[in-house]
């Protein structure tokens, strides 16, 4: 056998000799460097790499990784990845979407997507706004966003992109932001490694239409009030020199943050990430500010024995194993026949 | 159990001779009016009948038993000389209820043979059914033969020993009235005992009570008289091609087809379909197929059965999805970005009475225009129809052809008719067939994704997992070569012409237009498309054997047109093309070639008659 010694891939591999067209300033630049960055660390050929994606600023994507792209229709890549799959289990298959695309008109698809749980990377860029359509509220804008076609504010509950995902019946469910470069490569390389859909929400900051959005989340002078970072087996502490931390309240059934020290709150008090727990997930997923930091990192990750993909292939293989009829003729021939002289 | 499957003769005298007999089963949606038009449709073929049928049932599973919406009908047309129809009217009513009589008779031929179980006409009965007066009482079956047994009862009685419920014995009824039937034309009960047999083969009580019925059913004919002398008919064996023979359902034929045409074509088959009727059993019948190298996706709508469809091919496979119209007009979008990357797609429409919902088991063919314009923007692809059931295995196998050939969507149209209707088939050798492997690309150097074969146009099949070959597509317009995203006004349109271009070079890949029966040229051509097949060929030649001067024209590419149409068309004095719609290719053949085509249009959610397009062939021929 001639052994090979795997081609050692670096970011620039990755990106497309196309201009990239976003708007000078916005986030999608650090995610795209972020994703360019994670495949060069994953290792795997761009020719077994697909982006599928489907309308608006961040489906453009594809056009500037240079590896497979389908850049499709309005909500619809999700669906499409699903084919790209199932017909090749041995690519890897990203999807790259925002809120409106994802949460609004292909809603219905990411929600089977996830429960299916095909094996592919799901990457959810979200700005709050619809971009490329100039400044929309978007489903999951916050009450009172004033835009376009809310000139007065808007009146409808925005959802909750983690939540829905793991409502969904998602199994991996994580949370990066776009200018957060040492943590994002991270999360989409476990997002990766997960088999089964995996879902990453990324706060995208959009310049123009809804800039400064997450500035009480993600500005530097807030983050390490406003942000906390789940890892698996650490306790859940969060705040100037760690001092504040998630403890659950049993009676009342909630999370609540508490600093360690004080009110006789002991570090036994902090609750200890566990990516498996999916009800500590669904409150680590709604946590949401001025009262709780925003979690960030893998929320939940919880593989199932098989993967949506595995077991169509274990189907056809199967079928295939045990058919009586192999041939079109005798397919032709199953059942009553008869003969005319 | 003693075999008492051998045909009898009647008590005394012979049978009838007939020629061709239509006959018609009626009952609730729950009585098995289909597999026991299916049962008699086999043994019927057995016989050596040629034949044709129509299944005619409502969109209720299981509505309240008795009424006259939930009445279920199989009609079978069988005969000793070619049969192209389900027969324009019932020579027989087989009515398992009062509602099934009340739905039915109207159609019955006058003289007509009625059997009816007395036992569903009782006072609640009637009511239910919306009599105010007993049909078997008031005269109103005056016309017609009548042969009134209280079946119920005698069911009840013939299966009394398997210790079933009167629920579950009466469920027997349509095996009893099948076994009767069996009598009345001499068929064999054997084939039917063996399928009852296999297929309750875990429940030996129920198949036996089933036997029991039909074996009951057939004594009861050769045992009382029946009124009005009925001794039995004998119709005799048709002559057919020599071969070996099926009988075969559209939607079945056409699962084959696909999975034939894959084989030939030497690519995997990925079918992405959601459920609507009556499009569900081809994605039930390949669902069966695995073993063929086909995945079956039940997806989570119609636009993402499409789109999963769009991804396979994308990915290698030959992608296939298939609907009905509303389902379709679902698609659209999607059906327009595979265009626009030009990769293979097969869409099936079953086409069914519309507009919305319409009539979802009932047949039309008005999604013609659908299939041929029915796109936002300048989006050519190919369309083909299916004329009949077994048609459909040929049509399917060319959709997936040319799909592959030209890198195009292909829209391959059959109606609730065609998909649900049975009809003996010859069954074709496939080594005979010739193969078309699919060569997806490889070659690195030179390679863009748009580059063009010279002599199709199409684009090369560039699949993910090939070194060296990574690219971008979409549904934005792309330049002419790379594929990249282009805004220049000059390449889009010189997009828009290629895209076009490339469909109407298909004309030049597939058969000119023949002509079905009669000569090129002359006084009248009845032109046709998809499941008016049988009616417009009967029709045709019962008028040519009168000496008339017609000839029937059958289409079988839509689009693009065969290339010697307009010319063919044009050698006629009048053109005819009567269609289940509004006048759909009646318009299509106008715009294309500016002859004045006669449209003949019915929308009554059943084919045509064959007297209905011989009157059309006589008035125009006489005015």
């Amino acid at each position: 056998m001639n052994q090979q010694a795997p081609i050692q891939y670096k970011p620039k591999d990755f990106a497309t000799d196309q201009e990239v067209r976003w708007c000078p300033g916005c986030g999608d630049y650090a995610i795209l460097k972020g994703v360019q960055k994670t495949l060069a660390e994953i290792g795997t050929a761009p020719e077994d790499e697909v982006f599928v994606s489907g309308i608006g600023c961040a489906a453009r994507f594809p056009y500037y990784i240079e590896t497979y792209g389908f850049h499709t229709i309005h909500g619809r890549a999700p669906a499409v990845a699903t084919g790209v799959k199932l017909a090749n289990p041995d690519l890897d298959v990203w999807l790259v979407s925002g809120d409106g695309d994802a949460m609004s008109i292909g809603g219905n698809h990411m929600m089977h997507l996830l429960r299916r749980n095909i094996d592919v990377n799901y990457l959810i860029f979200n700005n709050e706004i619809y971009g490329l359509t100039k400044g929309q509220y978007s489903p999951t804008s916050r009450l009172g966003t004033r835009s376009p076609s809310t000139p007065a504010g808007s009146i409808d509950a925005p959802v909750s992109a983690c939540g829905l995902a793991l409502g969904a019946g998602g199994r991996f469910v994580a949370r990066g932001i776009d200018r957060g470069q040492k943590e994002l490569p991270g999360i989409l390389k476990s997002a990766h490694a997960h088999k089964g859909a995996s879902f990453v929400e990324i706060l995208q900051n959009c310049i123009v239409y809804n800039d400064g959005v997450f500035d009480g989340v993600v500005d530097k002078s807030v983050a390490t009030e406003a942000q906390i970072h789940v890892k698996h087996g650490e306790p859940l502490r969060f705040g100037a020199e760690n001092a504040k931390g998630l403890k659950f309240n049993a009676k009342a059934m909630r999370l609540e943050v508490v600093t360690v020290g004080e009110d006789g709150v002991t570090e036994d008090d902090i609750i200890v990430h566990d990516e498996t727990n999916l009800a500590l997930a669904q409150m680590l997923a709604a946590m949401d500010r001025p009262d709780f930091p925003v979690a960030v990192g893998v929320i939940y990750n919880n593989p199932a024995d098989v993967t949506y993909d595995q077991a169509v292939h274990a189907q056809n293989a199967s079928a295939k194993a045990s058919a009586k009829i192999t041939t079109i003729d005798q397919l032709l021939r199953s059942g009553a026949t008869w003969q005319v002289d | 159990m003693t075999n008492t499957a051998e045909i009898t003769e009647p008590r005394e005298g012979h049978r009838e001779v007939l020629e061709s007999v239509v006959v018609r089963f009626a009952g609730d949606s729950g009585d098995g009016m289909q597999l026991t038009g299916s049962q008699f449709t086999l043994s019927t073929a057995l016989a050596g009948n040629d034949l044709a049928t129509f299944p005619d049932f409502p969109a209720e599973i299981r509505a309240p038993t008795g009424t006259t919406f939930g009445v279920s009908a199989f009609q079978i047309n069988f005969g000793a000389r070619e049969v192209m129809t389900a027969g324009d009217q019932p020579d027989v009513l087989v009515a398992m209820n009062s509602a099934a009589l009340k739905v039915n008779l109207g159609n019955l031929r006058r003289g007509g043979l009625v059997i009816v179980d007395s036992g569903t006409f009782k006072e609640r009965d009637l009511r239910k059914a919306g009599y105010d007066t007993n049909p078997l009482e008031d005269g109103s079956l005056d016309p017609y033969q009548v042969v009134e047994i209280d079946v119920s009862k005698m069911v009840v009685e013939s299966v009394k020993e398997f210790g079933l419920g009167t629920r579950d014995a009466l469920r027997c009824k349509n095996m009893w009235l099948l076994g009767l039937v069996y009598w009345l034309y001499g068929r064999d009960r054997q084939p039917s005992i063996d399928w009852l047999n296999n297929k309750f083969k875990a429940m030996p009580d129920v198949a036996a009570a089933n036997v029991a019925a039909l074996n009951a059913g057939h004594a009861y004919g050769e045992t009382v008289e029946l009124p009005g002398e009925i001794l039995g008919y004998t119709v005799g064996p048709a002559k057919i091609d020599s071969g070996l023979y099926r009988n075969v359902a559209g939607a079945e034929a056409l699962a084959w087809g696909l999975a034939a045409g894959t084989q030939l074509a030497e690519l995997p088959m990925f079918f992405g379909s959601y459920p609507i009727t009556p499009a569900s059993s081809l994605l039930h019948t390949l669902a069966r197929l695995k073993q063929f190298g086909i995945t079956t996706f039940q997806a989570e709508d119609e636009i993402a059965a499409v789109c999963a469809a769009i991804g396979a091919s994308y990915a290698g496979q030959i992608g296939v999805t298939s609907s009905s119209g509303p389902g379709i007009a679902l698609k659209t979008e999607a059906i327009g970005l595979a265009i626009m990357v030009e990769l293979p797609l097969v869409i099936v429409n079953s086409q069914r009475a519309g507009p919305s919902t319409g009539m979802p088991t009932k047949t039309e063919q008005s999604d013609l225009y659908q299939a041929v314009y029915g796109r936002n923007a300048d989006s050519p692809l190919v369309v083909l129809a299916s004329n009949g059931p077994g048609d459909c295995f040929y049509t399917a196998i060319e959709a997936v052809r040319l799909a592959t050939k030209f890198m195009t969507p292909v829209m391959l149209l059959t109606d609730g008719y065609i998909a649900n209707a049975s009809e003996p088939w010859m069954i074709p050798d496939f080594s005979t067939f010739e193969k078309f492997p699919v060569k997806q690309h490889t070659e690195v150097d030179g390679f863009e994704p748009y580059n063009r074969d010279a002599e199709t146009l199409a684009r090369v099949w560039p699949v993910p997992g090939t070194p060296g070959l990574q690219h971008r597509v979409g549904g934005i317009e792309k330049d002419f070569t790379s594929g990249h995203i282009s805004y220049d006004a000059e390449n889009h349109q010189r997009m828009t012409d290629v895209r076009h271009a490339k469909i109407d070079n298909i004309a030049n890949f597939i058969p000119e237009q023949a002509v079905d029966q009669g000569e090129a040229g002359g006084k009248l051509a009845i032109v046709g498309w998809g499941s008016t097949y049988g009616p417009i060929s009967r029709a045709v030649s019962n008028m040519r054997e009168q000496g008339r001067d017609v000839s029937h024209i059958h289409l079988r590419h839509i689009w693009p047109l065969p290339r010697n149409l307009g010319e063919l068309l044009s050698s006629y004095d009048t053109v005819i093309c009567p269609e289940m719609n509004n006048g759909q290719l009646s318009t299509v053949l106008r715009a294309e070639y500016l002859i004045d085509v006669r449209p003949l249009t019915k929308v009554e959610g059943m084919p045509f008659k064959i007297r209905e397009i011989e009157a059309a062939i006589e008035a125009a021929l006489d005015a």
